[in-house]
């Protein structure tokens, strides 16, 4: 009895169409973009710690030199402005990548790049010119705060700048294929989400730390 | 060759419509939008460090709410003008997923803050009670 069931199912299951479910899963439009706003927001929680690590320690001088001290606000000014400028050069370039026009994507995502390593000169510089006042991590809980909290920032812009590069070459090798669209949108999400942290940083560590 | 084959590839996606999951399905920017966000930022951030670097609230906790408050609106104008968000960007799931994460940074720096600064009042009184450690410390100390 089961045998013959068995057989009638096999034929049966043979005979018959098969049946896949390829239309209409719901999905999200874009699980790229969400997936890396996900990213981000997980990112978030680090500075968060940071910010938090900061927050406790900032004021921890051991003797040694305070914020109000340290911190020159012009220069700090002039790297804000460098990281909103290259924000708005991005914004640019995405505008270019809607008109399809890859010479002018890449045009500004270099001018893009130019601010950033601008950015990067300059934190640099800062740092080099602390360490050289003897204002090490080593020197007191504020600054190891400070140049873990900065620095991790610097990495992550230090990050987006090869991410840049590295896409400017695939689009200049590939053009604007949808890859490299996905590629660059992402990477956008991430140049302004770095600038919506600096917000945080030049508020919280330097004008509240020089106040 | 390369651009022929990018205008192919958008072609469908700008003039069918049906082709909703499209790997270009991001929600489309505006030079109005970058405008608009690049201009406020600017004077965001022009107005917190005028207050600080010409010295024009004394007092220090007012400083402090005022930067936070500039802070908090610059941070939402970035999202808005140049990260597009709004509720109805990958279903709201982008919008639900950044509500999360602002509860939770709320919560992780206010909570430590507020722990942190108040461990000297909630720490255990040392003075009032005699301990065992007080009783054993003459037989220690005695040579």
């Amino acid at each position: 009895m089961s045998e013959l069931r068995l057989n009638a199912g096999a034929a049966a299951g043979a005979l018959a169409p098969r049946d896949y479910h390829l239309a209409h899963e719901p999905h999200p439009e874009n699980g790229t973009a969400l997936g890396f706003w996900l990213y981000l927001m997980s990112d978030c929680l680090i500075f968060a710690a940071l910010f938090a690590t900061y927050g406790v320690l900032g004021r921890s001088y051991a003797a040694g030199p305070t914020g109000a001290q340290l911190f020159d606000l012009t220069l700090v000014a002039i790297n804000t402005a460098f990281l909103l400028l290259s924000s708005i050069t991005f914004g640019f370039a995405m505008l270019r990548k809607q008109q399809k026009d890859v010479k002018g994507t890449l045009l500004w995502l270099a001018v893009t790049g130019f601010f950033g390593l601008c950015f990067l000169g300059l934190e640099l510089y800062e740092f080099a010119h602390l360490i050289h006042q003897g204002a090490t991590p080593q020197r007191s809980a504020f600054l190891s705060a400070f140049f873990t909290l900065v620095g991790t920032h610097g990495l992550h812009v230090t990050f987006g700048l090869i991410w840049l590069v590295v896409l400017m070459v695939q689009i200049g090798k590939h053009g604007l294929i949808p890859a490299n669209t996905r590629r660059l949108m992402c990477l956008s999400m991430f140049w302004h989400f770095l600038d919506v942290v600096w917000i945080g940083v030049f508020t919280f560590v330097y004008l509240m730390g020089v106040l | 060759m390369s651009a022929q084959h990018t205008t192919h590839a958008h072609g469908a996606h700008d003039h069918g419509g049906h082709d909703d999951h499209h790997g270009d399905a991001e929600p489309h920017s505006s030079l109005r939008d970058y405008t608009i966000g690049f201009v406020l930022s600017v004077i965001l951030t022009a107005i917190p460090f005028w207050l600080v670097m010409a010295k024009v609230i004394a007092d220090r906790n007012t400083a402090v709410l005022v930067l936070g408050g500039f802070a908090v609106i610059q941070i939402l104008v970035h999202m808005v003008y140049f990260l597009h968000m709004n509720g109805k960007v990958e279903g709201g799931w982008t919008m639900l997923s950044t509500i999360f994460t602002v509860v939770f940074v709320a919560i992780a720096i206010a909570g430590t803050l507020w722990v942190m600064f108040h461990m000297n009042a909630n720490m255990m009184p040392e003075h009032p009670t005699p301990t065992p450690a007080t009783h054993e410390a003459p037989g220690h100390s005695t040579p």
